[in-house]
């Protein structure tokens, strides 16, 4: 395993990079990075719409969740690959393609985890900062938001790690990414899946193990602030389990 | 100041509020009290707009409460109100509590705001808990953080949904004293409250509603020694008999 590193390593990191344009594990990142940035704020527009006081936007909101929940993200990228360029004309890189369709298909899933968030918030708020003469618009981004998307941390990492698990997906329409990186090493070695494809998962798993380490930093930060409640990890057993039978 | 006109509101068939007639004077204080689910919380949520009505007219200084035309977040930075649940926003700290709507509403500068909200906080005596956050305060504390953030908007007018309800029975004397202070201090309020010390000491009329109807609007001292309505009566007695 380690020759195949040490022979192998940097077309894993950063594909054909400097001689070929970037890949491996650095477009990866790249790609995760700019779809999760990307999301984010379709997601928070997507949760908006879908709690709107008016009916016509949380129709529409609720169409579009709806149609992307109905289709494999696959199909998803394919016609942004194949069909977008025959009606548009315009033929965009395999890595934009996918980012634009992780955007389309993560705006709908993470949209629903802060929809929930937004309405598991206490009608009290709301009213709250609205008797203090705060406009619509002032009360979701002082008050209401701010709680939600805080409280929603953790589904929002499941949605933040799918990203980067779902960016493997781009080597199919020949994104060079991680993936793509190992499926060559694969073929080059012919012999050794196992162990190639043992390091492409070991590589998820790092990635996508900080970012929920991450999240849980600084959900522990957060919560100390405020010292609402003990900042315990929550690998801790159950309370339920410790209780003695 | 506020005036209730022929006030009626209804949950599909339910009618929760029925032909309610009142007036509050400027300076005055005036406590609603009834069984529960009388309609009293829902009538001093009518008088903001946090519930519509749908008949009548609610006039609270020269305006029209339900007029469309007039904004209704003008109405309200008006009108200060506090909450059973004191709904104070968890993600800030007393001061900011306190400091938000002037900032974001009425665009005070940030020193002006927290030095008002400092000053309020003191009034309420809780200036040394101003970097606290909701969830390190005890109830009481929290409902005189609620009352001053009330305040820092500067209304003529406060309202009082039961504030003291979810208080622990220690706690109660503490937001009991902060209103007496502030109705001495000639503040225009509406207490919804089972609190009939304070209705007796403080208030200048009782308003007694049953069933979304006001059965008796007269003085704390008439209506605890001789309610004329039955329905007040048998309430008047039931508190007795504590």
């Amino acid at each position: 395993m380690t020759e195949i590193l040490s022979q192998y390593g940097l077309l894993l990191l950063v594909g054909q990079f400097p001689d070929g344009p970037i890949g491996g594990l650095a477009l990866t990142l790249l790609m995760s990075v700019a779809a999760l940035l990307l999301a984010f704020p379709v997601a928070v527009a997507v949760a908006i719409a879908r709690t709107s006081p008016i009916p016509a936007i949380r129709r529409a909101a609720a169409f579009y969740v709806t149609a992307v929940r109905g289709i494999p993200l696959l199909l998803i990228i394919f016609w942004a690959f194949f069909v977008l360029p025959l009606v548009t004309g315009v033929t965009s890189s395999p890595e934009i393609t996918v980012i634009c369709a992780l955007v389309v298909y993560e705006g709908a899933y993470l949209g629903e985890a802060i929809r929930a968030a937004l309405e598991a918030l206490p009608k009290g708020q709301t009213d709250a900062s609205r008797s203090l003469g705060m406009s619509y618009t002032a009360t979701l981004r002082k008050v209401i938001l701010p709680q939600a998307l805080f409280n929603c941390l953790p589904s929002m990492m499941n949605q933040f790690v799918l990203i980067v698990k779902n960016t493997s997906l781009a080597y199919i329409i020949g994104a060079q990414e991680v993936t793509f990186s190992a499926n060559s090493i694969n073929a080059q070695l012919l012999t050794r899946p196992f162990e190639v494809y043992f390091i492409l998962a070991a590589i998820y798993f790092i990635l996508c193990y900080s970012l929920s380490r991450l999240s849980r930093v600084v959900e522990n930060r957060v919560l100390r602030k405020r010292s609402r409640v003990t900042n315990q990890p929550i690998t801790e057993t159950p309370s339920l389990a410790r209780v003695p039978s | 100041m506020i005036e209730f006109i022929n006030v009626s509101k209804w949950y599909g068939s339910h009618r929760v509020l029925h032909d309610v007639n009142g007036r509050v004077e400027r300076g005055e204080v005036v406590v609603i009290c009834g069984p529960s689910g009388s309609g009293k919380s829902t009538l001093i949520r009518t008088v903001n707009r946090l519930e519509s009505i749908n008949n009548g007219q609610i006039i609270v200084g020269e305006t029209d409460v339900n007029d469309r035309k007039k904004s209704v977040n003008r109405l309200r930075s008006g009108i200060g109100f506090v909450f059973q649940q004191f709904n104070l926003f968890p993600h800030l700290s007393a001061k900011d509590n306190v400091a938000l709507a002037p900032i974001t509403v009425r665009g005070l500068k940030k020193g002006e705001a927290y030095d008002r909200a400092l000053e309020l906080l003191d009034k309420v005596g809780l200036k040394s808990k101003a970097d606290a956050f909701p969830g390190q305060l005890s109830g009481g504390q929290q409902q005189r953080v609620a009352i001053a953030r009330a305040l820092a908007m500067n209304p003529p007018v406060m309202l009082f949904d039961e504030p003291t309800s979810a208080l622990d029975p220690e706690m109660v004397g503490e937001v009991l004293q902060v209103m007496k202070q502030l109705a001495s201090d000639g503040m225009t309020m509406i207490c919804v409250t089972h609190e009939m010390g304070f209705a007796r000491d403080v208030a200048n009329r009782v308003w007694f509603i049953a069933d979304g109807e006001v059965l008796e609007s007269t003085t704390p001292s008439e209506f605890f020694a001789t309610p004329r309505h039955p329905r007040a009566q048998k309430f008047v007695a039931d508190i007795r008999a504590h």
